[in-house]
């Protein structure tokens, strides 16, 4: 060890000038670093959508307010949707299962090194043509236009008669463009989960992030490529004259609602599935018990994964589908709910009987959970149809869907932000900074999320940019626009933490946590090769084993 | 140490202090909901818990029963999960000797399978039972025909039969149970998606392009009933609202006896309004407006033959007044960003007569 220390000194990351470094990242294929690309680039990505939510409460605090006009709004909602979902949670998940996977199953790297890294510049090149929108929509002349189609797009809005100039261009090609490399990003996990285990590590024994992993970037092969191929239409639509979902030639609106949500519903539970995994990880070693129900767990997500497939049009029950298919989509979307409900049963399991550490990481996970369990209660009443007449395009389902993204995804990816920066950086993240960010975020978060649902019980419709006073929206408006502001000191103390710990933290050593995984068993930060042996597992928890000779985890499973 | 997979017993005591919160709990739970869940009989606001039409009511009905189940569960797995995170949170006093570890149970799996499923069961059955009273409900001989065309950013309504269009405010007779006269809405679109929503009186239908929907509706009692397009359609989605007047039976019969008439020719006296019509039938006005009995034809925007009669303009973006109708005329974009109609750069002297013109259209 010592000798290869020495070997790598003279290059040491202290000697090089920033542009060498910066070189070295722009063209590393080391699954860490782009890992961590993929989140940064995420996070950069995270505050400028906060941003446009920002705009678009600020405008909606007041009825009749004139902060930005329906142009500006419309563009804002459009940018926020698109910007959340495919440039910060898609990346950010695949940053950590980019970074933690290999590790996790004693690998040295992703099964195709050139690919990971050929999968993020293509991501991350689709987000900047995406905001080239902002200048290119409409040339210089018009700047500061940007798509303003929503962020599903519905036909024809997006045609050429609705849609003048390029901006819905820009949104069309940034989504190909990155979903080319989430295609790239899901084959390579897939392989490396399949292929790469270390031995001893069979399919029974790995973790469940990495089983989530795998089911996530199984699903990814499927819900893209009808995203894909949909984008290529409005393409060809627009530019070779064709008709796919021009309705004034005939086209279909209708086409393009089932080609979207083919894709966006499963989309949901790709953004889920990993944070369930972060969930699996966190909770078992902060309640200091393996996870209850393991194989049951990993039927739970592979039964997610199988059913979410079957639920698209329940994001259509308006569209005036018959009733026989109106029922179909909600018993399947309904159906949903119970494996959906085991997980949760299961992480309860883990918790009962533990010794709960209420360490930052945990924090964010029971915020998950208690939100989470909302978040499906509300799913369940969307589920049944004739109440989805009145709810659909409300601000509940705005609520329902923050309540899964925001207080179920966002507070996990906290969570394993928390959790796994001191293997990143091999700093601990400050934990009074921590409580702050969690505290502020929970408050912010309810008077937010908690109190939209009631405008869309009273009638109040999503993407409208004002409303009339009179119909009992306005206070319920005012609070969640209140809450932004606690949303958003949350964030900077969290991104002020990130940098102050980088710098002046407390050094994490290799296992901070007393954790379980392979992960935990190298240096923090791992050295390239992550492993200087490539170790063999006996169990679930390698470390457990290690930790506890006299009561291995092998002579039980 | 593993111990067998048993649950322990929650602490008595702790259950205790959980039961006597419990009433203030529902108390708040039922205190917070009656906020939004009985306002007045008459009110504008159009909650989805006052239900007055057939449609709404079921959905009501079911909507109760879900909200219980889910009130239930909730009221469960908060408990539990608040329970297990005070009750075994690590001690100060901790030995720091790791808990038993426990890998699962088989039957507990069982258990909180077995009891979703059956919830599940009970909540489809619920939930196809009004899926078909609503959309699969026998038509009345004594209904009521109307086609709702969604444009961008207004309502046209057509009354086949009856010989009436009229855009953005709705009419239909009260259908009471003596005589039910409930409407049925054809829904069509001559540009983007659109969807109709008058929370109180149904659940909302999307007008889609190329494709024909329907919904029916039944108001139980008179009175204004708001809504709006719930179908992002475009930049003044916003402004693209809804109001059904629901009439007696007789109010109804006379305002169709009423709309049905073209317009009164303009009386000679009136020079204002006369030279406002001229310049209306000059310019493109009448390339999108209709009004009937004149050579003005137009199907783009709404019909003006008794636009006097409605009381909002500009799909309910401002109300009807003869200062909001010059400053419509003059610059649209004032009132309604984004709306289709042209400022059509007329004089001030023009304005007025044109104002006069449109106020003579009862």
């Amino acid at each position: 060890m010592a000798s290869e220390t020495l070997a790598i000194a003279p290059t040491g990351l202290s000697t090089r000038s920033l542009a060498e470094r910066l070189h070295e990242w722009a063209v590393t294929v080391d699954h860490k670093r782009l890992g961590i690309l993929y989140i940064g680039y995420a996070l950069v990505f995270l505050v400028i959508g906060g941003v446009e939510a920002t705009i678009m409460r600020v405008q909606l605090a007041v009825p009749n307010n004139h902060f930005v006009s329906p142009q500006v709004f419309n563009r804002m909602f459009t940018m926020h949707g698109t910007t959340m979902i495919f440039f910060v949670a898609m990346p950010i998940l695949f940053g950590f299962s980019n970074y933690t996977v290999p590790l996790m199953i004693g690998a040295r790297d992703m099964a195709f090194p050139r690919l990971n890294a050929f999968s993020f510049w293509l991501t991350a090149f689709g987000g900047l043509l995406l905001y080239f929108s902002f200048i290119g929509g409409f040339g210089l002349y018009g700047a500061g236009s940007a798509p303003d189609v929503g962020w599903f797009a519905y036909a024809p809005l997006t045609s050429k008669v609705f849609s003048l100039g390029h901006s819905t261009d820009f949104w069309t090609l940034g989504l190909l463009v990155s979903g080319f490399g989430s295609i790239g990003t899901a084959v390579n996990l897939v392989t490396t989960i399949v292929c790469l285990r270390c031995p001893g590590m069979t399919m029974h024994r790995m973790p469940l992030f990495a089983w989530m992993s795998l089911v996530m970037s199984g699903m990814v092969l499927f819900v893209i490529s009808p995203l894909t191929a949909a984008q290529g239409m409005i393409c060809i639509d627009r530019y070779l004259g064709a008709h796919f979902f021009d309705t004034q030639a005939g086209g279909s609106a209708v086409i393009w609602m089932h080609f979207f949500w083919i894709f966006g519903h499963p989309e949901v539970y790709v953004l889920v599935i990993p944070a369930f995994g972060f969930i699996s990880e966190i909770v078992p070693v902060f309640s200091r018990k393996p996870i209850f129900g393991y194989p049951i767990m990993v039927a739970a997500t592979v039964a997610i994964g199988f059913v979410s497939f079957s639920v698209w049009a329940h994001h259509m029950f308006t569209i005036g589908m018959n009733s026989y298919a109106n029922s179909f989509f909600a018993i399947t979307t309904m159906a949903v709910g119970i494996p959906t409900g085991i997980k949760i049963f299961n992480w309860l399991g883990t918790m009962w009987g533990g010794k709960i550490i209420f360490k930052t990481p945990m924090l964010f996970c029971l915020g998950f959970l208690f939100q989470f369990l909302i978040a499906g209660l509300t799913g369940i009443m969307l589920s049944a149809a004739p109440f989805d007449w009145q709810l659909s395009g409300s601000y509940f389902v705005i609520a329902h869907f923050h309540y899964v993204i925001v207080g179920g995804i966002l507070f996990a990816i906290f969570a394993a932000f928390y959790y796994w920066f001191p293997k990143m950086s091999g700093k601990m993240l400050n934990e009074t900074l921590g409580k702050w960010h969690f505290w502020l975020f929970v408050i912010g978060f309810h008077l937010t999320f908690d109190f939209m649902h009631i405008p869309g019980l009273l009638g109040m419709p999503r993407r409208i940019y004002t409303y009339e006073p009179g119909r009992g929206w306005e206070i319920w408006n005012k609070i969640c626009s209140l809450g932004v502001f606690f949303q958003a000191t949350a964030i900077l103390i969290f991104v002020g933490n990130m940098a102050w710990s980088y710098w002046k933290g407390r050094d994490a050593g290799n296992d901070p946590w007393d954790a379980w995984t392979l992960e935990w068993s190298t240096t923090s930060p791992p050295p390239v090769y992550n492993f200087a042996d490539i170790p063999s597992v006996y169990s679930r928890r390698p470390l457990w084993d290690l930790k506890h000779p006299e009561d291995p985890d092998w002579k039980y499973e | 140490m593993k111990s067998e997979p048993t649950v322990r017993a929650p602490g008595r005591p702790r259950l205790i202090q959980f039961a006597r919160w419990f009433p203030v709990f529902v108390g708040i739970l039922t205190a917070s909901s009656s906020i939004f869940a009985e306002p007045p009989a008459n009110s504008l606001i159009p909650s989805i818990f006052s239900p007055d039409s057939t449609p709404a009511d079921h959905i009501y009905g079911l909507a109760l029963f879900v909200l219980s189940i889910t009130t239930v569960i909730f009221v469960v797995v908060f408990t539990l999960l608040l329970y297990a995170t005070v009750k075994f949170r690590m001690r100060r006093s901790d030995d720091h000797r790791e808990p038993p570890q426990v890998y699962g149970s088989n039957q507990i799996e069982l258990a909180w399978t077995v009891i979703p499923v059956l919830i599940v069961v009970m909540l489809f059955l619920a939930t196809a039972r009004v899926i078909a009273q609503v959309q699969d409900a026998d038509r009345s001989p004594d209904s009521i025909d109307v086609t709702a065309i969604g444009h961008q950013f207004w309502w046209e309504f057509r009354y086949p039969g009856l010989g009436v269009v009229t855009a953005n405010e709705l009419h239909i007779p009260v259908s009471d149970s003596v005589s039910p006269t409930p409407t049925f809405l054809k829904l069509l679109s001559a540009d983007t998606d659109h969807s109709f929503w008058v929370p109180r009186l149904a659940g909302k239908t999307d007008l889609i392009p190329n494709r024909v929907n329907q919904m029916w509706i039944d108001p139980h009692h008179t009175g204004l009933y708001l809504g709006q397009c719930a179908q992002y359609c475009g930049t003044q989605h916003a402004l693209m609202l809804l109001r059904v007047y629901v009439d007696s039976r007789s109010d109804f019969d006379a305002w169709v006896r009423s709309q049905s008439r073209s317009a009164v020719a303009v009386a000679l006296t009136n020079a204002d309004a006369a030279k406002g019509r001229e310049i209306f039938e000059a310019t493109s006005c009448i390339n999108c407006h209709t009004v009937r009995g004149t050579v003005a034809d137009g199907r783009f925007g709404p019909d003006l033959t008794h636009l006097m009669s409605r009381e909002t303009i500009a799909a309910g973006a401002a109300t009807n007044t003869p200062a909001n109708l010059k400053l419509w005329i003059e610059d649209p974009d004032a009132i309604k960003p984004g709306s289709l109609m042209p400022a059509m750069r007329l004089t001030e002297q023009d304005l007025n007569s044109l104002t006069a013109y449109m106020e003579t259209l009862r």
